[in-house]
């Protein structure tokens, strides 16, 4: 990919990139990761106990508990959001924040609470989806896909 | 009066009469608060939208700038502001207000200087008596047009900058006071930086390269000015800034190449590479350094103002971030 | 016990593997999670999702790479029983959950919260 980049540039421009990637204050991978880790693992752990709660005292199953855990975690994080405190914690915290179901309900939140100054329908309404929407439209069309795929194995194979 | 090819010398010394700088909450902890007019406690002015919040500070920094310069509204000429926001709502809503003649400008954080620009050629051609300049930024406005909501938990990296949420103005006239002796204007540069949490190193070869026609049109070296201050680079543009100028052979003494971007905030604020947006260059402009002219700590600074050009689609359409710079000279 | 142990250590991986993502190869938030939504949509095609979840539990349920994967499981589930038309009808099958949850307290969000900036 940065060689494609590379043949557009002329001489002096890729001289000036490298400089300025030297200039780049690094970011701590090591440090970055490590964060994401802990922060990322005690979500899960956390969703892990709302699910043996859910089993326990709510006559779930294993297979479904995972929808009210879900929905608990997204309620919180709609909070989190709502207080203005999930940015802070995410700016520490990275990937440990985004990658859990709480990402995908802080976009969605943020974009929600954002535009409200535009009105309901076409303000929180029309960018609500702003940055959850590439989520939802390639998990539908990688499942339709994967979907298709599958059928057609199956019936390939004569089942 | 044309100078080399691009740079202008205003032969009557046009002279800023009177200055307004307002801020934000972020601006109030910061390193120079005590040089603003106004300071306001949080982002929203007791408005209901972020883009209506900045449309206030614009008009309260006008405010305070004509009353300092002690001239009636009625007898400035000409409007000159340009902002960040689509199609430059917040200066247009704001001449509305104002209902003076409008010259609405583009030039990202560089509105700032090239509003000064535009202002002292008019007053020293005699094509205005008064003229006012002046540009706005904020924070929210600014992340919710270019980036993300505000409340997103996207990671911001190191080379990420701080939008001021602020608003600088000046009138400009004959008188006495600060006068605006040249101005250099830029040319767009782009060096293939297209990264827009990384603006330092997209504007920092525009700074430059202006800074180098400004020294080649007017014959001068960087020893004349006690002052020479990019408008928002931050640490990162700032220092490939200076190493390039270095290495083209511009020599600083210690403590003149400053940056308003790395002025206006604390160390200890979060603001990773430092300030940026037009109200940067601005409110360090019209507010510390103004004030620090008036008092003689200063003599002759030249102020050179950075802007990105680039749209929120087109670095979706993977197109690189062009920049350009625009430099004042103010002397007392 | 054991699953706790495994959740925290199998959701944080996923989570370094989001930041190394970032912080690495430059991606933007949206898209390493939408790689992830393809990538669980892809392992959960190849039925290697399910017994990961089994084995962590919401180490594996919680991070969004499993949506991909229950979006597989209702379009199959739904194939399973209609044919081929089923992949189309059931993707949503399992995931309504989460999605309505998340746009209706978005909505009640924007109702109660105004940004703090």
């Amino acid at each position: 990919m940065s060689n494609k980049k590379n043949k557009k540039l002329t001489p002096v421009q890729q001289e000036y990139q490298n400089l300025a990637k030297a200039k780049e204050v690094k970011r701590n991978v090591l440090k970055n990761s490590l964060k994401a880790f802990l922060v990322g693992g005690s979500i899960c752990v956390f969703g892990q106990g709302l699910q043996v709660i859910f089993i326990k005292y709510f006559k779930f199953t294993e297979e479904t508990a995972g929808n009210p855990t879900s929905a608990v975690l997204i309620i919180i994080s709609v909070l989190l959001t709502g207080f203005g405190v999930f940015d802070h914690i995410a700016q520490w915290a990275g990937a440990g924040t985004s990658i859990p179901v709480t990402g995908f309900a802080n976009s969605i939140a943020s974009a929600a609470i954002e535009h409200r100054s535009e009105g309901f329908v076409l303000g929180v309404g029309g960018n609500m989806f702003k940055i959850a929407g590439p989520v939802i439209t390639f998990g539908v069309f990688s499942a339709f896909v994967v979907g298709i795929i599958k059928v057609t194995i199956k019936w390939l194979g004569g089942m | 009066m044309i100078q080399g090819h691009q740079s202008w010398v205003f032969k009557s010394k046009p002279t800023i009469l009177g200055c307004g700088t307002v801020g934000g909450p972020f601006e109030a902890k910061g390193a120079l608060a005590k040089d603003f007019d106004l300071l306001h406690e949080d982002i929203w002015v007791g408005q209901d939208s972020f883009e209506k919040s900045e449309k206030k500070l614009l008009e309260e920094a006008c405010q305070i700038a004509i009353k300092n310069a002690k001239v009636k509204k009625e007898s400035i000429n000409f409007f000159i502001s340009g902002d960040l926001m689509n199609q430059i709502v917040i200066s247009s809503f704001a001449a509305r207000t104002l209902n003076i003649p409008y010259l609405g400008i583009f030039g990202a954080c560089s509105s700032s200087m090239e509003g000064l620009a535009i202002a002292s050629l008019l007053v020293d051609n005699g094509a205005a008596e008064y003229a006012l300049c002046g540009t706005s930024s904020h924070n929210a406005a600014a992340e919710k047009q270019f980036r993300y909501p505000t409340e997103y938990g996207g990671q911001k990296p190191p080379t990420a900058q701080w939008t001021v949420t602020g608003a600088g103005a000046a009138v400009v006239g004959k008188g006495n006071g600060p006068k605006v002796t040249s101005a250099t204007i830029g040319k767009v540069v782009d060096m293939g930086i297209s990264d827009p949490f990384n603006m330092g190193a997209a504007m920092a070869p525009a700074a430059v390269d202006t800074i180098e026609a400004h020294f080649r049109d007017l014959n001068r070296d960087p020893s004349y000015y006690d002052i020479i201050a990019t408008g928002d680079l931050g640490k990162i543009g700032h220092d490939i800034a200076e190493e390039i100028l270095k290495k083209d052979g511009f020599k600083f003494q210690e403590g003149v190449f400053k940056d308003c971007g790395k002025l206006i905030y604390k160390k200890d604020q979060p603001v990773f590479s430092g300030g940026s947006g037009c109200a940067c260059s601005a409110t360090v402009t019209y507010g510390h350094f103004f004030k620090e002219i008036k008092k003689k700590k200063l003599n002759k600074i030249l102020v050179v103002a950075t802007g990105a050009l680039m749209s929120p689609m087109s670095y979706q359409q993977k197109e690189s971030i062009p920049s350009v710079a625009h430099a004042v000279s103010i002397e007392s | 016990m054991e699953k706790f142990f495994w959740a925290f250590l199998v959701g944080g991986g996923i989570c370094v593997i989001g930041q190394l993502m970032m912080d690495v190869f430059k991606l933007t938030p949206a898209h390493t999670t939408t790689t992830l939504v393809v990538v669980g949509a892809i392992l959960g095609g190849l039925g290697l999702y399910d017994p990961l979840v089994k084995f962590a539990g919401a180490g594996a349920s919680v991070p969004i790479s499993s949506f991909g994967n229950s979006l597989v499981k209702g379009a199959m589930m739904e194939a399973d029983e209609y044919g081929i038309i089923g992949v189309l009808t059931g993707i949503f099958e399992i995931t309504s959950a989460g999605i309505s949850a998340a746009v209706i307290f978005g909505f009640i969000g924007a109702l109660i919260f105004k940004p703090k900036g």
